[in-house]
């Protein structure tokens, strides 16, 4: 059985700037990371792996340079690393991508029954926590989305019951295989790659498929295919703040203070 | 009274065949280790056996290292009594007697005398583990009063018992001159007295035979003992001096990373044959033990017990080893003596008071840095808190993953030059605490008013600096830091960098002696010099003394004094700053106490034991001082910390920095 892990290469956050005329992001020299809540599905996936021998392949849609993203799932341990990658693929919205990922995930459930598609809960960079929900529905898939654990997963009855973390109370969820899980921070803690996989995971094989291996309809994929786009990127103007008190001098009276302004805008409940 | 050297010989010949089947035993093991070369420079090898082995240099910095300089002094001269006494017994014709008579007399006087200081520092050092009963001697696997350490004891002491009474039989007996011979004299005189009135000759012959068994059976019982025994070190302090590293340890060796290989010591025979000899060289001394700020603090680290743990596993592993089979012994997270566990191994801030007290050069940290190395690099074990700074150093190059753009921020309202060859003549290397820690920017700041004050031409990298990757060495990731090395050598080549001024020890000793292995040869200078300079040479002219500081003390950073010996500098800097010089705490100098943030221990939770950190600023505020002045950003760290916890806001931290700055306000 396969378990499929859906990662992004993003730029990090930290350190993005929006150019001013173009109002677009800034990627010049700006260092990619593997999208943060991804981190948690490729780790949850290995641990399948780990406890029943699941394959694990990791697949991301993004440009060439993406392949850097799934070197780092190699050196973690997955068995296939697939970049879906092609000029007609570039524009899309979180529909389009889910399209094309959806079609990788058939492509690969040819060869071999998928049992679990595992993404992260959202990306930092586009933050809409679509395109998981989106390749299910395309799929098929039982959809358990904000899952911060996996009670019980049995791939023989193939069932599955996971916790999912919702605002201020926890949801236990049971449904059939295959699923497509998102994933939160808590479910998991990354492991780190040791240094023979590491070393091995620069040789491996990183498969690419364009759209001549999908053979997808172009109006489907791309901006062609993508209803929603991004009319501006800006940052929110912020008021400077000012400094008031002297805490380095009068530390008491500062603190005084600051209590007094908490207490004045209710922050502080008494 | 000679023996029926027909019984003798085939008892000595015996022994001697035991002797040297164990020797080989034990030291043929280190051969499964792997190879390092520590045959160079045999010249200066030599002369530093000489001192520290032959003049025991290290052996007396503590004062009973003076007894211990007396038996082993003894016992070299002695050595000359003892193989004429087993040679005598195999040929009795041939003895001493033989040289000419002055040089007899002269060798047996010294025997005389070599013999009774021996017997009183033998009996000195059964009443220190008798009475004194250091703490530092005690250990999880072996006690102060240990059955061998006594065995050994009273050895010495039954063999010089035995030379007097022989020789005071020989001397009452008319066969030797008593005249050279006070002690033995002493002897003979109280064993005419216990035959009194009858023939001398009759009573004695007895005695004579005795002790002359005595004697030949504690040389033989020594004999097939030593090799079993912490008693190995009579073989192997030697020759451990002569293969010393002759640096100080105060770089991790390069690991070559290639497909196939592995990293670290995860077994015992991953270590060097030098790592499995300091084993055999250990004699148990727990000074060590007695510096290790992890075991002063209740950690499970005791530097002479990791030592310990990897002689025993090789004794246990060794043979199959060598025969290419597989350990039975963990050496990592096993059971029993031969193993060490994750915990230990975590506990170190590679603070090199282990290196620093060993009297035979053992190399105790460096042996759990490869330890370290081989959990983080094969298993992906380490405590938890660490995953983050690994990754935020891998992708963000600092510490605390803080963005990259950020590290100018310090400078924001101030006007510094990039950093350009042959427009500047420094590189400030700020650091990642000197970048974006809030206390540390305030000692940028103000040492990059120092440098402008004193017309120093610097500049800096700004945006395009990167972590020196310090903690990432120690704490064993060397794959992160070998590429973070590589990445800053070639900066550093590509800017045309030659002198460098750091403000973090830790930064100056990795630029300064670990990026040497990467061809890198700078001149790296700690701001502690570098002030000493300016103000020696009257660059920097202050316009006031300092004196609201009250009274200084100053702490020696680990990585500033004990591993590159920068003691004065930043003393003489505050002694020219506010006109006194600092106070010094008890444990100073090389014998510092380490804050804990080393060897990346500044990123790690404290579970076990009390704070480091803790007993530092205890001990800083016993002796009253206003102010504690260091040269060290986690040093900073760790002491403004330590006061918060010990409610002690009446004393300050500053780095000298900090007060020469002062000294250039306005009066």
């Amino acid at each position: 059985m396969l378990a499929v892990a859906c990662i992004k290469q993003v730029p990090d956050t930290t350190q993005v700037q929006i150019d001013p005329v173009t109002n677009t992001l800034v990627r010049e020299g700006i260092p990619f990371i593997v999208n943060p809540y991804d981190t948690h599905a490729i780790e949850e996936c290995l641990r399948l792996k780990d406890r029943f021998g699941f394959r694990v392949a990791a697949i991301s849609m993004g440009p060439p340079n993406a392949e850097a993203t799934l070197r780092k799932a190699l050196a973690l341990g997955v068995d296939q690393a697939i970049l879906l990658s092609d000029r007609v693929f570039g524009g899309a919205d979180t529909l389009a991508t889910s399209h094309v990922l959806s079609a990788a995930i058939s492509r690969l459930a040819d060869q071999e029954e998928v049992g679990l598609v595992i993404c992260g809960k959202q990306t930092i960079d586009g933050d809409t926590a679509q395109v998981g929900p989106g390749i299910a529905t395309r799929l098929g898939f039982t959809q358990l989305t904000l899952v911060d654990r996996i009670e019980h997963i049995d791939p023989q009855t193939r069932v599955i019951r996971v916790r999912r973390k919702l605002e201020g109370r926890h949801e236990i969820v049971e449904g059939p295989l295959p699923a497509m899980l998102t994933v939160v921070r808590e479910l998991n803690r990354p492991r780190y790659p040791i240094v023979p996989m590491r070393l091995a995971s620069t040789e491996a094989e990183v498969q690419l498929w364009n759209n001549e291996v999908l053979k997808l309809d172009v109006n489907t994929i791309g901006l062609k295919g993508s209803p929603t786009w991004v009319s501006r990127i800006f940052s929110p103007e912020r008021e400077k703040g000012e400094i008031i008190g002297d805490g380095a001098h009068d530390p008491q009276g500062a603190a005084r203070m600051l209590i007094q302004r908490l207490l004045a805008k209710d922050l502080l409940p008494l | 009274m000679s023996p029926d050297s027909a019984i003798f010989t085939p008892l000595l010949l015996a022994a001697l065949v035991f002797f040297a089947v164990s020797c080989y035993k034990r030291f043929s093991l280190v051969t499964i280790g792997r190879t390092e070369d520590r045959f160079d420079a045999v010249g200066t090898r030599l002369k530093e056996m000489f001192l520290y082995a032959f003049g025991q240099l290290r052996v007396v910095k503590r004062p009973f290292g003076i007894n211990h300089f007396i038996i082993f002094w003894s016992f070299v001269i002695l050595l000359i009594a003892n193989g004429e006494f087993l040679v005598n017994g195999v040929f009795p014709g041939v003895s001493l007697a033989l040289l000419p008579e002055p040089l007899h007399r002269v060798l047996l006087l010294a025997f005389d005398i070599v013999s009774l200081l021996a017997l009183v520092s033998v009996l000195l050092a059964m009443g220190r583990r008798l009475l004194l009963k250091p703490a530092y001697l005690d250990s999880a696997y072996v006690k102060a009063r240990s059955v061998e350490g006594f065995l050994i004891l009273t050895f010495i002491m039954l063999l010089m018992l035995a030379y007097f009474g022989l020789h005071g039989v020989k001397i009452a007996m008319g066969q030797e001159d008593g005249a050279w011979m006070p002690v033995s004299s002493v002897a003979a005189g109280l064993l005419s007295c216990a035959s009194p009135g009858g023939c001398a000759h009759c009573c004695l012959l007895p005695w004579g035979a005795g002790f002359w068994w005595a004697h030949a059976l504690v040389l033989i019982a020594f004999l097939c003992f030593l090799p079993m025994s912490k008693h190995m070190h009579i073989l192997t302090a030697i020759p451990n001096c002569f293969f010393r590293s002759l640096e100080k340890p105060n770089t991790q060796p390069r690991e070559e990373f290639a497909k196939g290989m592995s990293y670290g010591a995860g077994r015992v025979d991953r270590f060097t044959w030098k790592d499995l000899f300091d084993g055999y060289a250990c004699t148990e001394c727990g000074r060590c033990q007695d510096a290790c700020p992890a075991n002063a603090t209740g950690k499970s680290l005791n530097p002479r017990q990791v030592v310990h743990a990897i002689k025993t596993n090789l004794l246990a592993n060794g043979p199959l080893l060598r025969k290419g089979g597989e350990p039975l012994v963990p050496l990592i997270d096993g059971e029993g003596e031969g193993t060490n566990t994750e915990e230990t191994i975590w506990a170190c801030t590679t603070c090199g008071a282990c290196l620093e007290a060993c009297p035979v050069f053992i190399e105790q940290m460096p042996k759990i840095v490869k330890m370290r190395r081989h959990l983080v690099q094969m298993e992906a074990k380490f405590p938890e808190e660490l995953l983050n700074l690994f990754e935020n150093m891998e992708s963000r190059s600092n510490p605390w993953g803080i963005a990259p753009t950020e590290r100018t921020k310090w400078c924001s309202t101030l006007a510094v030059k990039q950093f350009e060859a042959g427009e500047t003549e420094y590189l400030f290397y700020v650091g990642c605490a000197g970048s974006f820690d809030a206390r540390q920017k305030h000692v940028t700041v103000a040492l990059a008013t120092i440098l402008d004050a004193a017309g120093v031409s610097w500049g800096i990298l700004g945006k395009e600096e990167k972590c020196c990757g310090d903690s990432l060495r120690r704490l064993g990731n060397e794959y992160v830091f070998d590429r973070m090395a590589r990445e800053n050598v070639k900066l550093f080549t590509d800017k045309g960098v030659k002198k460098v001024i750091t403000q973090c020890p830790h930064c100056f000793s990795t630029l300064k002696n670990d990026y040497r292995q990467y061809g890198l040869e700078l001149e790296v200078v700690h701001h502690s010099e570098l002030l000493q300079d300016l103000l020696a040479a009257g660059r920097l002219k202050l316009t006031k003394q300092v004196e609201e500081l009250g009274k200084v003390l100053f702490h020696d950073s680990c990585y500033l004094g004990r591993h590159n010996d920068v003691y004065e500098a930043p003393r003489t800097v505050i002694a020219t700053a506010t006109g006194a010089a600092p106070v010094e705490m008890e444990r100073s100098q090389e014998n510092s106490f380490c804050c804990g943030a080393g060897g990346g221990r500044m990123w790690m939770e404290e579970f076990s034991g009390t704070r480091i950190n803790h007993n530092r600023v205890d001990e800083a505020l016993r002796i009253e001082a206003d102010t504690i002045c260091v040269a060290c950003p986690y040093c900073m760290t760790m002491f403004e910390d330590g006061l918060k916890d010990r409610q002690a806001g009446e004393t300050k931290v500053r780095d000298i920095a900090e007060v020469v700055a002062e000294g250039l306000r306005p009066a």
